[in-house]
């Protein structure tokens, strides 16, 4: 049974739609939740193998820690890293899914001969592209912060762990594994399989990093 | 005053919302609203659905904001009941 929220969502009562309303509304008119599912996996695990080849390169370069000249080095490629991944994420899934979604509901337009303007499936239509396109850039821009943490703290990881890459690294495949994780229980296989699956594309990636990075 | 008390509309809708969301939708635009829904065929990207509504007061111009507001058109109103009020309080 619908909530009262997706109901007034549907009828249209002149009241502001609460967030979740609005979300529910785009998943029964278009595939933008399921799409943004797809995109949040496709661009984080971008996001943290990214960020975790930046990494090891830079440790893979000078094993040691980092000193504080180099950690601005490192910080300052990461985050600019980060930070285009995320604006690249945003800009291209607004363009191709407004584009998409523009062109499904001419296409209901057509079938129904009306101009759907301001019905429910123009307002999922409308919305939909910038859901998706919000999952897409923050996705990867997360992952990377959250990847960066050591790096962006080190004072509070030293406590941890001596040099702050390795701990970076570390985070980098935990992020990588638990993406891997979400994936299995999407597709409904076992979880430790599709987190390790993950888990071997990233320290494979690493290992043809530092094969083919000068030391 | 005359009160509506029953209607059976054809309409053609989109699949998404899908029949139960649509009644729910409709019944959540008056009160003391009853809807019925029959699905007449259904095509690619549309499905045409016999709506059947009673209420003590039904407002049409409700319903069919309602049934607009989900992409909706209401094709023909197939059946009709009316009352007339009894103690003209209406």
């Amino acid at each position: 049974m619908p909530s009262m929220e997706a109901i007034r969502a549907l009828s249209y009562e002149p009241c502001p739609m609460k967030l979740s309303a609005r979300i529910r509304l785009i998943g029964e008119h278009t595939r933008s939740l399921s799409i943004a599912r797809r995109y949040f996996v496709v661009n984080g695990f971008d996001g943290a193998l990214t960020m975790l080849g930046i990494i090891v390169g830079f440790y893979h370069s000078n094993p040691g820690p980092p000193d504080a000249a180099a950690l601005t080095v490192i910080v300052s490629a990461c985050l600019g890293a980060a930070i285009a991944l995320g604006a690249s994420g945003l800009s291209s899934a607004y363009i191709s899914e407004s584009a998409e979604q523009s062109a499904e509901l001419q296409e209901l337009e057509a079938a129904m001969v009306l101009d759907l303007q301001g019905s429910s499936p123009s307002l999922a239509a409308r919305w939909g592209p910038w859901l998706v396109a919000l999952v897409n850039g923050l996705a990867p821009l997360l992952i990377s912060l959250f990847i960066l943490l050591p790096l962006l703290l080190p004072a509070a990881f030293t406590f941890l762990w001596t040099n702050v890459l390795e701990a970076a690294m570390l985070l980098g495949l935990g992020a990588i594994f638990l993406l891997g994780i979400f994936l299995g229980s999407i597709s409904g296989h076992f979880w430790l399989f599709s987190g390790l699956r993950t888990l071997v594309i990233a320290i494979a990636t690493s290992g043809v990093i530092i094969l083919c990075t000068p030391n | 005053m005359v009160l509506v008390k029953r209607l059976v509309l054809d309409i053609l809708k989109p699949h998404s919302p899908n029949s139960l969301d649509f009644c729910t939708a409709l019944a959540a635009s008056g009160l003391g609203m009853q809807v019925a829904c029959r699905v007449l065929a259904v095509d690619e990207k549309t499905e045409s659905v016999e709506i059947c509504i009673e209420g003590a007061e039904l407002s049409f111009d409700q319903i069919q904001e309602s049934i607009r507001s989900q992409g909706a058109s209401l094709h023909s109103i197939d059946e009709v009941e009316v009352v007339s009020a009894v103690d003209g309080s209406h």
